[in-house]
């Protein structure tokens, strides 16, 4: 088994603060898998807003919030083990924030130990 | 005039239940761990003495008290003879001195006291769950061997060998019976829960038919937890989740099994056999649970078992879904993964829950099987038996196999009912 981290992504920061139909939705989906005994880590929540995101960058400047060239942003991340990659992909399909415009990054974990 | 109208012969084995394991804990924290035989033998000795007595002489007026008296004199004569031993016959050797301490006394504290002690000796984590269980049972709850081999459906050997081995290990602990300090409780505390855990569900999910038995099992994991409780550095949140979760699973005990210890399904069990004093209590330690801010699996399992005892609320699935992707977060066990599906199916239809299910991947499970056949019963008939045989070929429980033998009969019964009719119309 290999381990992978999904990194969620969005656009629309509106639409960060999930309801609760939709934080049921979030828990269906990670127990879903929690069911299958293939999550690593439940992960976290990175919160995009300036008072809680910045960005360093050389010659000591930092600007708010998350690397804002391009458009979506990072809110959050889950570790899972799979087969292959493509069995990590399938994971992913019935995740609900595709509903809301946003998507799912799939990683290969290196360790470094 | 005693007090007490039942004859010793019936008053006898409950007090031995409930005061042998007291007093043996007594002893031992007198003697220590390494001695625990001695303990035992005391507290053998002292019984065997009551019944001698109490058949000649009636029950005395508090056989509880007369009980700690005459262990308390077989505990001074013991240390009189080992001083004879000691001074007269082998002043060479070389052996542990114990002395009997001026001020032995069993009182209420340091029974209680030492019963705790006890607990917390025996719930070793060095030893594995069924040694465990089986020193609790033995130590803590004054089972014979005998007995305990009824509970587990196994050998008096297996369990004899499985006891000398917890024992020594016991023995051998470096856990001080005497003063076990705050942070080595709050250590512990865990696999002590663990082990009561276990010993419940024991009790309650028995291979053995036998309802007596399971009643006992859980009656005593109930009394220790209890204990606990009772206990200002063990009467923690986690210990209340434990002792509610205990009390609404025991509320359907009498619910649940037919007269011939088959298991009758959550849905169509009789809701007035419900315990409802158990239920009572349940909620009482359940709110008590809340007192902290963590949330263990006992509080999520509590949780579970409290929405089950509710039959009118109208989200009550809902609640029990989401109470089991917490539980499945905090710890994956392939019977939390299919309860899971099954409150799925409640709230999202058996058609979602089979595809959910399909991805558990546990198919040498006789449960998933189970679970399945159920699930589909109402969409692909063949599909339902066809599982259900499954469960025939993996089970090794005579209910069990007598249960869906009965399922799959009439599922086929149903089955060539509807063909027929697809026959007549074609």
């Amino acid at each position: 088994m290999k381990e992978f981290t999904l990194i969620f992504r969005m656009s629309d920061f509106s639409k960060v603060k999930p309801s609760p139909e939709q934080m049921q939705e979030r828990m269906n989906w990670l127990a879903g898998i929690a069911s299958q005994n293939k999550l690593v880590d439940k992960g976290n929540s990175l919160l995009p807003g300036p008072e809680s995101a910045k960005t360093v960058r050389s010659n000591d400047v930092v600007t708010d919030g998350p690397y804002t060239e391009i458009k979506e942003f990072i809110v959050g991340y889950v570790i899972v083990k799979a087969e292959d990659i493509d069995e990590a992909v399938e994971m992913t399909k019935s995740n609900p924030i595709f509903k809301i415009g946003g998507n799912i990054e799939v990683r290969e974990v290196l360790k470094r130990d | 005039m005693s007090k007490y109208n039942t004859p010793h012969n019936e008053l006898l084995p409950h007090l031995f239940r409930q005061e042998y394991a007291r007093m043996t804990a007594v002893l031992c924290s007198l003697f220590g761990l390494k001695h625990i035989e001695i303990a035992e033998d005391i507290s053998s000795d002292t019984f065997l003495k009551a019944s001698e007595h109490w058949a000649i002489n009636g029950i005395p007026e508090n056989p509880t008290a007369w009980l700690y008296t005459v262990a308390k004199n077989k505990t001074k004569d013991y240390f009189k003879r080992i001083s004879v031993f000691e001074n007269r016959v082998s002043p060479s050797l070389k052996s542990q001195k114990i002395e009997f301490p001026a001020n032995f006394d069993f009182n209420d504290e340091i029974i209680a006291d030492s019963q705790l002690n006890m607990i917390f000796c025996v719930c070793d984590p060095k030893n594995s769950k069924e040694y465990q269980i089986c020193l609790i049972l033995q130590i803590l709850c004054g089972f014979s061997v005998e007995e305990i081999a009824n509970a587990f459906l196994t050998k008096r050997e297996t369990i004899k060998k499985r006891l000398q081995r917890a024992r020594s290990n016991l023995r051998n602990s470096d856990f001080q019976i005497k003063k076990p300090g705050k942070k080595e409780i709050q250590l512990r505390l865990d696999s002590v829960l663990k082990g009561l855990y276990l010993l419940f569900n024991e009790g309650y999910f028995s291979k053995s038919s036998n309802q007596l038995i399971r009643k006992e099992l859980c009656a005593e994991a109930i009394r220790l937890a209890l204990a606990l409780t009772e206990h200002p550095l063990t009467d923690t949140p986690q210990t209340n989740a434990l002792l509610a979760l205990m009390c609404f699973q025991s509320s359907r005990l009498e619910a649940r099994t037919d007269d011939n210890g088959e298991i009758i399904l959550f849905d169509k069990q009789d809701k007035k056999l419900w315990d409802k004093s158990l239920i009572e209590k349940g909620n009482y330690y359940l709110v008590n649970a809340c007192g902290g801010n963590e949330i263990s699996k006992y509080h999520l399992e509590a949780g579970i078992a409290y929405w089950h005892t509710t039959t009118t609320e109208e989200n009550k699935w809902r609640h029990i879904l989401q109470l089991y992707n917490q539980l499945i977060l905090i710890e994956y066990s392939p019977t939390a993964a299919l309860n899971r599906i099954f409150a799925f199916s409640k709230v999202h239809g058996c058609k979602e829950a089979i595809k959910a299910a399909k991805k558990l991947n546990l198919t040498d499970n006789h449960y998933y099987h189970k679970l399945l056949g159920y699930l589909y019963i109402e969409l692909e008939i063949n599909q339902a038996i066809k599982h259900y045989e499954r469960v025939l070929h993996l089970t090794k429980s005579k209910t069990e196999i007598r249960a869906v033998t009965k399922e799959i009969s009439r599922l086929k019964a149903k089955q060539q009912v509807t063909n027929k009719k697809l026959n007549e119309q074609t």
